[in-house]
């Protein structure tokens, strides 16, 4: 679905050019739920981006349901979900919800439907006709996501969507996340710098390191598919967690200069 | 907060008012007295203070006498009448909406372009700052002989001067306007691979809005400036302009703080309008409560 292979990529700054990814290569099977976990720097953002052709590689090869990421983007094959919810203040929550179904022309019937679809499936009944300043943190994140999953795209890529949320509402969001998951059956790419988070989530987890930004472990997770938030306790998640900690831990003695 | 309007606006404002009025009737004194001096004799002290307050030629008339004046010619003479305020104020005012509306026209187009073009990008913006560094004073009368010469007259020259100095605010206002969506927004447009026309509709023009009022405020100010300076040179027989240059022809300072007072008033009318009009849009889209 998703083939990353051997992408390079330098950013030219003033101080020099910055390594953001070296040597990256990873797959996402259709129906995956990926997680790219490491600390700031790593690239992890610059990956998803780079999938989401909003950076070019400066080497390497990515492919996204058979496309260039370029071509992906413009047959709107993903839906992108930023760190912060960027609602237009000025639009509804539906309003926000028709935007990109608007640019892309969908028909009125047809944008009325699909809104409806989505409000239901994040759970936002009622909150239709508000606006972003009347919703929760939460909330607007959860409009964001149903803007993103409103059209036809069977990519979701997720970059840290609940980072600036407290831990509650992160609990919640990511139990509601994965039943979404389940009952859309969309490919998921997911940005976190929680480790957690990543491990509940996920089918398969890319740990990452910083200088140079690079992959150094990818764990397919062995706990079930569908799972719920006890599971945190059960051995399984303590030992994928271990595993990812370990990840990480060896990107940061590893003498790569 | 309706309860602490009077303590908020109502008080301060009129508090100035007041200390400005006494000041003022202070300071018209000592200018008028030798005025008084040299026209009476043997005037006591308080007499001679209500002299300097009612002279008829006075070097500067008082509140009061100004708005006797203001009253007379706006309620008391024919609109149609040469001596009427309201008809040189429509006069003013007529040119200083044409030149508004082309100013901001101008304006938009240039920032329009300035956003969208980096080679207007980076030659234009130079050249709209240069504009605003040359005296209107100086440029107006050029303006109005090189129109007069092939033959436009009448408000269109005026217009212009208001253009050339309304124009200014609109476009910086609007390149920063258009600007203003952050770079979370402008890729979120990207993921939908949405065109500039549509990224400048749904977002950047929007977005823009707050930034558009602010500089229409000062926009609609300078073009009243402008219609008035436009009137100076052109020896312009109608406006608030061609009123204050016909008082000092004749030294009738009453008549050149009315014409004077009346563009305060004229441009304070025109700034609130915007200022409501921005309110209630803002409001209708969700941008302030």
């Amino acid at each position: 679905m998703i083939s990353v292979s051997d992408v390079n990529l330098t950013f030219e700054t003033n101080d020099g050019p910055v390594n953001a990814l070296k040597n990256v290569s990873m797959e996402v099977n259709e129906g995956d739920f990926v997680s790219f976990i490491g600390p700031s720097g790593c690239g992890k953002t610059t990956l998803l981006r780079v999938i989401a052709a909003l950076e070019t590689p400066t080497e390497g090869r990515v492919t996204v349901n058979n496309m260039t990421p370029d071509e992906a983007r413009k047959a709107r094959q993903y839906g992108y979900v930023f760190q912060a919810a960027g609602l237009y203040p000025w639009r509804s929550v539906s309003g926000n919800i028709k935007l990109p179904l608007e640019i892309m022309g969908y028909s009125t019937s047809e944008k009325e439907d699909r809104t409806r679809k989505v409000i239901d499936l994040v759970e936002l009944n009622g909150f239709e006709k508000k606006f972003p300043w009347q919703l929760s943190g939460g909330m607007q994140q959860r409009a964001s996501i149903a803007r993103a999953l409103a059209f036809d795209a069977n990519i979701l890529l997720m970059d840290e969507p609940f980072g600036a949320l407290d831990e509650i509402v992160r609990d919640r969001l990511n139990g509601e996340l994965l039943n979404l998951w389940a009952r859309t059956r969309k490919t998921i790419c997911f940005v976190t710098h929680s480790i957690p988070e990543a491990v509940f989530l996920s089918t398969k987890i890319v740990v990452m390191s910083p200088r140079p930004g690079r992959i150094t472990d990818i764990i397919e997770s062995t706990l079930p598919k569908k799972r719920d938030l006890n599971i945190r306790d059960s051995r399984e998640f303590i030992k994928i967690a271990q595993r990812v900690r370990e990840g990480l831990k060896a990107g940061q003695t590893e003498d790569v200069f | 907060m309706k309860t602490s309007y009077f303590a908020n606006k109502f008080i301060p404002v009129s508090t100035i008012v007041i200390l400005i009025g006494v000041f003022w009737y202070l300071v018209a004194v000592p200018m008028n007295s030798d005025k008084v001096s040299r026209q009476f004799k043997n005037l006591t002290a308080s007499e001679h203070i209500l002299k300097c307050w009612s002279l008829k030629k006075p070097k500067l008339p008082t509140p009061h006498q100004i708005i006797t004046e203001m009253v007379n010619t706006t309620f008391f003479k024919k609109i149609s009448s040469k001596r009427s305020l309201v008809y040189h104020g429509w006069i003013t005012l007529q040119a200083t909406l044409a030149g508004f509306f082309l100013g901001t026209l101008l304006g938009i187009l240039l920032a329009l372009g300035i956003v969208h073009n980096k080679a207007m990008d980076l030659s234009v913006m130079p050249w709209v700052i240069a504009s605003q560094t040359i005296p209107i004073l100086a440029i107006a009368p050029m303006i109005i002989v090189v129109m007069n010469s092939v033959g436009v007259t009448g408000l269109l020259p005026k217009a212009i001067i208001s253009m050339y100095l309304s124009f200014f605010p609109v476009v910086v206002g609007m390149v920063k306007g258009l600007r203003s969506p952050d770079q979370i927004q402008l890729d979120q447009m990207k993921t939908w691979s949405a065109s500039s026309r549509e990224i400048l509709w749904y977002l950047r023009f929007p977005s823009s809005l707050p930034f558009l009022f602010a500089s229409l405020k000062v926009g609609v100010a300078a073009s009243l400036v402008g219609a008035i300076v436009g009137e100076l040179p052109s020896g312009a027989i109608a406006g608030l302009g061609a009123r204050m240059l016909a008082g000092t022809y004749y030294g009738q300072t009453i008549m050149i703080w009315s014409a004077l007072f009346a563009a305060a008033f004229l441009a304070a009318f025109l700034v609130f309008t915007i200022d409501f009009l921005q309110k209630i849009t803002l409001k209708r889209m969700a941008i302030i409560r």
